[in-house]
């Protein structure tokens, strides 16, 4: 990123002088634009946020009551000193967003984390043409190719289906935000009954409340008797999996979902019985699709396997480079979405 | 189902089961799921590999690389990179290739034996057109256990003790009869799998070469005086060499190792000597390399046991002996049943019938005695200048068990030498900790450098583990290849067993089974020990040895 140019990544990240607002900082700013509400992109402190519609719930839950809040419609312009800005759906969880900035008909497209994979969730990934592009990369090597959803879902539905036959109880650890919703969204309720712990099922009432159709929850806080939880479901954040809080639910088969399930290694690492591989981000044919629809001259590649997409990029001819971002490490969601996890839970009653 | 029942299909959903659980239950449950649908053959095969038998390298990894590479249309450092974050080439290239949801029906004894084995002998090209055309009729778990068994890489995470009791609850035969009926020497034949899992006690049952299973004892984890009076237990001197059992039947001698190893070549001065014995003798004992009345370091061992051809020098410097624990086997009869008291006996009247040469060779282990736990205590005390471990305690009452028992025989060993060291050198792990910086290279203070001492790879919590791989993530230094340099901050110490010197290593040591015991989260580098006190330490040991 050149100096002066429309959008510069800064200390406190990316950044439009000419509009003054930041998108995603991870310091607090005056303006902060974001494209998702996850902590890593949704920082606490800063006097005003912009986030798409769809967003706003989750926004309050992750950033308190006193944030102030505006809303814009996706696809709607807002200009600012000759800037156009608007969201444009990413696909990753509920009111997720690209960021697209226009100024004398430069385009910058910030897409934050996106998916192309249908999630019944959100709204589907749109396209931005754009000259300069930014993209994650956070599974950004060829050894992770999603399997279709239905295949998964078949796939925990036996899961569930088995556990019920051996009088086991079945817990899936999902991120609570994203995706526990798209999990609940996707598996069969008629198998039985489904419990959310508090994390979960906080979020999971701000997407009902959106107007996104999930399975029946009942809150496992409010069980006294936990013979009710033989045969059931229950979905928990990942950090519950080394808590006490998980004894209630008597004899049990755990299982994880997550795209670093596709590596055996990342799973064995995580010793849960099954491993599921449902994420919320581009696999690597979707990030190669997203970015050829682009267009864009000029591919910015920030977190995850970022090193590796950019050479991969340059040697097929597209012009990329590798942005040092705070989103996240090598890791990528998963240490960092532990951290949200743990911020929500000392919110939330267990 | 509409596929036959025992094909390939069968046996990598047996493999992604076992793969996926922790839970040994859930695994069981897994094997005996499979044993119950699979034709003989086709079990028995699966049981060779289950029970951690494998085939050569059929095909060399590189070429199912280039392969894999050529397949998938992507470039090589792709590979490499994908490889390095999955931590295993069979997988990565299972991952890599291109979709296909088909499954192959080829029965598993079909696939091994028709078309894999005889791959070894065939060129390149016609190599090639099988495995690619393999890879396209198959999914992705299936090409993943393809390429596993087709690498010479296949491994199962289950433990001989799992394989034999689903095959109890299969068969509805005792568990100790199914493990002796696996022990030795066995081709994969729907024969040999209708006779393991048959009522019927055959003659094969005394089938000449067959050890049995070997009992194993736990780490005493309560004071020995709990243990009872000391006079209902046997102390003996706990080797390090290599477990054996020595088998006389039918004028024929074969020496077993633990992991079931054929090794009666190696050692023919023990196989010699083994001959006198009378037929129907069954020896457990430690083959140990030793001269002029006391055991040599394991590493001159070492040198005996990577040699295919025994020279005569080498049998000369490193001569090898048998330090018998037990008799399992007297007169012809399984007396393993008995108690230990009765066992030794036999065995030190069945030894005493040796020549005087022999009796050079094959020797009953020494038994101290001790009038109190506190007198033996002093005993072992002399553990390291002897070179063992410490005792091993037996009850005297106690029969001889299949596998790892808590209770009669205890293991109580000496604690390990320790060192403060720092990490320098970090590098991924494979398998289960392939995402993460497991691998570790030690330093210690040479002056004002620290000169790498050993490497570790276990002894550290997962908790911990996450934590030191961000620190090697945010403290790298240099890479070398898959090797990371890392800004010398941590400390932890370092357990090992024995020292030794070394030319091969730069710090001019060599120690055993070194593992992290703690992380010394209270001492800064500068604290962590030095190549002098570690040359003090090797000293010491030495002398003690002598």
């Amino acid at each position: 990123m050149k100096k002066g140019s429309l959008i510069t990544l800064t200390a406190r990240g990316f950044y439009c002088e000419r509009a003054g607002f930041y998108i995603d900082p991870w310091r607090p700013v005056d303006v902060a634009v974001l494209t998702h509400t996850h902590s890593d992109h949704a920082y606490y402190g800063s006097k005003r946020y912009v986030v798409t519609e769809e967003a706003q719930q989750l926004a309050r839950i992750r950033l308190g009551e006193d944030a102030s809040l505006s809303t814009r419609k996706y696809g709607q312009t807002t200009t600012v000193n000759g800037v156009k800005v608007s969201f444009h759906p990413a696909g990753h969880i509920l009111g997720s967003a690209q960021v697209r900035v226009e100024y004398k008909g430069e385009v910058w497209v910030a897409s934050g984390d996106y998916k192309l994979t249908p999630d019944p969730t959100c709204k589907p990934f749109e396209t931005v043409k754009c000259h300069n592009f930014i993209t994650e990369a956070t599974f950004g090597l060829p050894i992770y190719r999603w399997p279709p959803p239905e295949q998964v879902f078949g796939e925990i539905n036996d899961w569930w289906r088995r556990n019920q036959e051996r009088g086991k109880s079945s817990v899936i650890f999902a991120y609570s935000l994203g995706k526990a919703q798209r999990v609940l969204a996707g598996i069969d309720a008629s198998i039985g009954r489904i419990y959310t712990h508090g994390a979960v099922e906080r979020l999971t009432g701000a997407y009902r409340e959106a107007g996104v159709r999930l399975a029946p929850t009942i809150y496992a806080g409010g069980v006294t008797n936990r013979k009710e939880y033989v045969g059931s479901l229950i979905v928990a954040p990942p950090s519950a999996q080394t808590s006490t809080w998980l004894r209630r639910f008597g004899t049990q088969s755990t299982a994880f979902a997550s795209g670093w399930m596709m590596v055996r290694g990342a799973r064995r690492q995580r010793a849960v019985d099954r491993g599921f591989v449902l994420s919320d981000h581009a696999d690597w044919p979707e990030l190669n699709a997203a970015i050829k629809a682009t267009s864009a001259e000029t591919v910015y590649v920030t977190h995850g396997f970022a090193p590796e997409v950019v050479r991969w990029l340059n040697e097929n001819g597209t012009n990329a480079v590798a942005l040092k971002t705070q989103f996240i490490g090598d890791d990528g969601p998963e240490l960092l979405d532990e951290e949200s996890e743990s911020s929500l839970k000392a919110e939330t009653p267990v | 189902m509409s596929v036959p029942p025992s094909d390939m299909k069968l046996f990598s959903e047996l493999y992604v089961e076992l793969d996926q659980t922790n839970k040994t239950n859930e695994k069981v449950e897994a094997m005996k799921f499979y044993f119950e649908r699979a034709a003989p053959h086709d079990a028995a095969w699966a049981l060779y590999f289950l029970s951690g038998r494998k085939p050569r390298q059929i095909i060399p990894s590189r070429f199912l690389r280039e392969w894999a590479i050529e397949a998938s249309g992507i470039p090589e450092w792709l590979y490499f990179e994908s490889r390095d974050t999955v931590g295993d080439g069979a997988e990565t290239s299972a991952l890599l290739l291109p979709n296909n949801t088909d499954l192959d029906e080829t029965p598993l004894h079909t696939l091994v034996e028709d078309q894999l084995l005889p791959l070894r002998r065939l060129d390149e090209a016609t190599q090639k057109d099988a495995v690619t055309s393999a890879w396209s009729r198959m999914n992705y778990s299936q090409r993943l256990v393809y390429n596993k068994l087709i690498s010479g890489a296949f491994r199962v995470g289950v433990s001989q003790l799992l394989v034999v009791r689903a095959l109890s609850q299969f068969s509805e035969l005792q568990t100790d009869i199914i493990a002796h009926r696996l022990m030795g020497e066995w081709s994969p034949s729907a024969e040999f799998f209708n006779k393991l899992v048959g009522p019927d006690l055959e003659p094969d049952e005394t089938a000449i070469a067959r050890p049995y299973p070997f009992h194993l004892a736990h780490q005493i984890d309560v004071a020995p005086d709990e243990l009872g009076k000391v006079s209902d237990w046997q102390a003996e001197w706990k080797w390090d060499g290599i477990r054996a059992q020595v088998i006389k039947r039918a004028d024929e001698v074969f020496i077993w190792s633990r992991g079931e190893d054929l090794m009666t070549e190696r050692f023919p001065e023990v196989a010699d000597a083994a001959y006198e014995l009378p037929n129907g003798t069954v020896l457990d004992g430690e083959l140990l390399p030793w001269r002029d009345g006391g055991v040599l370091p394991f590493l001159e061992m070492q040198r005996r046991i990577g040699r295919k051809n025994l020279s005569a020098k080498l049998l000369e410097e490193v001569p090898v002996i048998l330090q018998c624990y037990d008799l399992l086997e007297y007169e012809g009869r399984d007396i393993r049943s008995f108690d230990f008291k009765t066992r030794r006996e036999f065995l030190e009247q069945v030894l005493d019938s040796l020549s005087g040469a022999a009796k050079q060779v094959i020797r009953p282990t020494e038994s101290v005695r001790a009038t109190s736990w506190k007198q033996l205590g002093k005993h072992r005390e002399k553990s390291r200048s002897l070179g063992v471990e410490g005792f091993m305690l037996k009850h005297r009452g106690s029969p001889y068990r299949v596998g790892r028992h808590r209770g009669d025989w205890w293991k109580w060993k000496i604690d390990p030498l320790t060192v403060d060291c720092v990490l320098i050198y970090a590098q991924k792990g494979s398998g289960k900790r392939s995402n993460l910086f497991t691998d570790y290279t030690f330093g210690v203070w040479d002056g004002d450098q620290l000169v790498p001492f050993a490497k570790a790879y276990s002894g550290l919590t997962d908790a911990e583990i996450r934590k030191v791989d961000r620190f090697v993530r945010d403290n790298t230094l240099e890479k070398f290849g898959p090797v990371r340099a890392v800004k010398p901050e941590l400390v932890f110490e370092l357990a090992f067993e024995a020292i030794q010197p070394s030319t091969r290593h730069r710090s001019g040591v060599a120690v055993r089974f070194p593992r992290i015991s703690r992380w010394r989260e209270d001492k800064k580098p500068e604290e962590a020990d030095s190549l002098e006190t570690i040359k003090e330490m090797l000293n010491a040991y030495q002398s003690a040895a002598r």
